[in-house]
């Protein structure tokens, strides 16, 4: 099912996972039920998730953090929301990142 | 930037998860108490569910959330949370819910008898992420309580497997076979089959540890059940001859003799035990005096990058070990180590005989050797190992 991504806003982590950084991978890791689709599935991020999920943090606007990420990676703002909202939508779908008030 | 695929499912325990350096600590061992409320014939482990004194000595849940955060923060993933039956104590879901939330997954061994509806629903809304690993002892209340000494026990093992079922969490079911289950392990595996929830393959033990770790007098009782080696083949076969290929395949590929070295099971590092009362082991089965570190005095870490690094270096000077265990080349499929040497003899390196005696008939089930052969008197017995993977099978006489 897919997500309805809205540049304004504020997306974070959910609670329902426990987000590790253990030698430089982030691993994340099912709380609840429901998460994963085995019992025994942990989930990682490749390098562009890495930094796309440390900024997704409930602090500020989807907008904002794809305005930061086009500037640090001097690419096409629309490539890198494409990335981004891409990644969100994943994430959303696994539940891993829910939208904050 | 570009970017196609973002998130990876991986296999907890992938060897791929990790690009670079490997964590300190993967998986850490707990048995949260030696205590329990079955009796089993062949237990190693277990003292009385109401044993005070075992009891006031184990570790507090303060203790242990302590320690769970030392493990994680070491890049701990898994955690193993069993006993004696770890749901005797009465803070199991306190221990269980921190390591979870913490991003371990939890491997919890147990019989399943004191398994409540609130604990299948934790269990339900906080998935351990692996199968819960239930021991069975009998598909008769009959034969079920001949081993566990317990009375009532069978009825609440199913019981506990109905609501871990109902409440859809998954679960592995685990055989032992013993004098009053001989002969139950096919009906066992078709019953386990049947239930909801149940994952994976029922699994028997077979080849029971001694109880060196309580000095009770109940190991002869013990060695007594244990089965031979031709009994082991003849079980093993049940199935067709897969398990002796296995054993062909599997010694062909475990590499050379040990040599001297006493700790070949485990790369360094890859995982540690702790006791019911706070002591680190190489694993669980390991209490021999100079194999234990006191965690009270200490700290995880130094345990793990220090003390059992140094244990693992451990040299054998058992001549007997040497002339016999260091060359002989079924490594693979011989159960000999420190852990069954300290429970058989009280020593790190003594050769046991019943261990040496199992790998013996497995390997003359397999080709590898003539019945009477003595594995370390083949000269390149590695080559002869490996010569034969994928071989057809001689048959033993």
């Amino acid at each position: 099912m897919e997500e309805k991504i809205d540049l304004s806003r504020v997306y974070g982590p959910s609670d329902d996972v426990v987000v590790r950084e253990i030698e430089g991978e982030i691993v994340i890791v099912p709380l609840t039920s429901g998460i994963g689709d085995l019992e025994d599935e942990l989930f990682t991020l490749n390098e562009t998730g890495r930094d796309i999920w440390s900024r997704i943090d409930g602090s500020r606007p989807l907008g904002a953090v794809i305005e930061d990420l086009a500037k640090d990676y001097d690419a096409p703002d629309g490539l890198v929301r494409r990335d981004v909202v891409g990644i969100l939508q994943e994430l959303l779908e696994r539940r891993m990142i829910v939208e904050r008030d | 930037m570009s970017a196609i695929s973002y998130v990876r499912k991986v296999v907890a325990g992938e060897a791929g998860l990790w690009k670079s350096s490997k964590p300190i600590l993967a998986r850490l061992d707990i048995e949260l108490t030696d205590r329990c409320n079955n009796n089993c014939l062949h237990c190693s482990v277990n003292l009385p569910a109401g044993d005070v004194e075992a009891r006031a000595s184990e570790w507090t849940a303060a203790r242990w959330k302590t320690l769970l955060d030392e493990a994680a923060g070491l890049g701990c993933l898994v955690v193993r949370l069993t006993g004696g039956e770890p749901l005797l104590r009465a803070d199991f879901e306190e221990i269980y819910l921190h390591a979870r939330r913490l991003g371990l997954r939890v491997m919890l061994f147990t019989n399943a008898t004191l398994v409540t509806p609130r604990l299948a629903r934790v269990l339900r809304d906080v998935p351990p992420l692996e199968a819960v690993e239930v021991s069975v002892y009998g598909l008769t209340e009959k034969s079920c309580e001949a081993v566990t000494r317990a009375r009532g026990s069978f009825a609440a093992c199913r019981r506990g497997l109905g609501l871990l079922g109902e409440n859809g969490v998954a679960f592995t079911v685990k055989g032992a076979v013993l004098p009053p289950t001989r002969g139950e392990a096919d009906g066992l595996e078709a019953w386990a089959a049947s239930l909801p929830g149940r994952t994976g393959s029922t699994s028997f033990a077979t080849l029971f540890d001694l109880r060196s770790r309580h000095g009770d007098g109940k190991s002869a009782l013990i060695a007594g059940l244990r089965m031979g080696g031709d009994e082991f083949v003849d079980f093993s076969r049940r199935r067709g001859e897969g398990a002796v290929d296995e054993w062909r395949d599997f010694c062909g590929r475990s590499g050379g003799a040990r040599g001297d070295r006493l700790f070949t099971c485990l790369p360094a590092g890859a995982s540690a035990a702790v006791d019911p009362y706070g002591r680190l082991q190489h694993c669980l089965g390991l209490r021999h005096p100079d194999a234990v570190y006191d965690l009270a005095a200490g700290s995880l870490r130094e345990a793990v990058t220090g003390f059992l690094p140094r244990l693992r270096g451990t040299r054998a000077s058992d001549p007997a070990y040497r002339e016999r265990c260091g060359r002989c080349f079924l490594k693979g499929l011989c159960e000999q180590c420190p852990a069954k040497s300290w429970a058989e003899h009280g020593t790190l390196d003594t050769p046991v005989e019943y261990f040496c005696g199992i790998a013996h008939a497995q390997a003359v089930a397999a080709g590898l050797l003539d019945r009477g052969e003595k594995a370390w008197t083949v000269r390149d017995g590695s080559k002869r190992a490996k010569g034969r993977i994928g071989s057809w099978r001689k048959r033993s006489i």
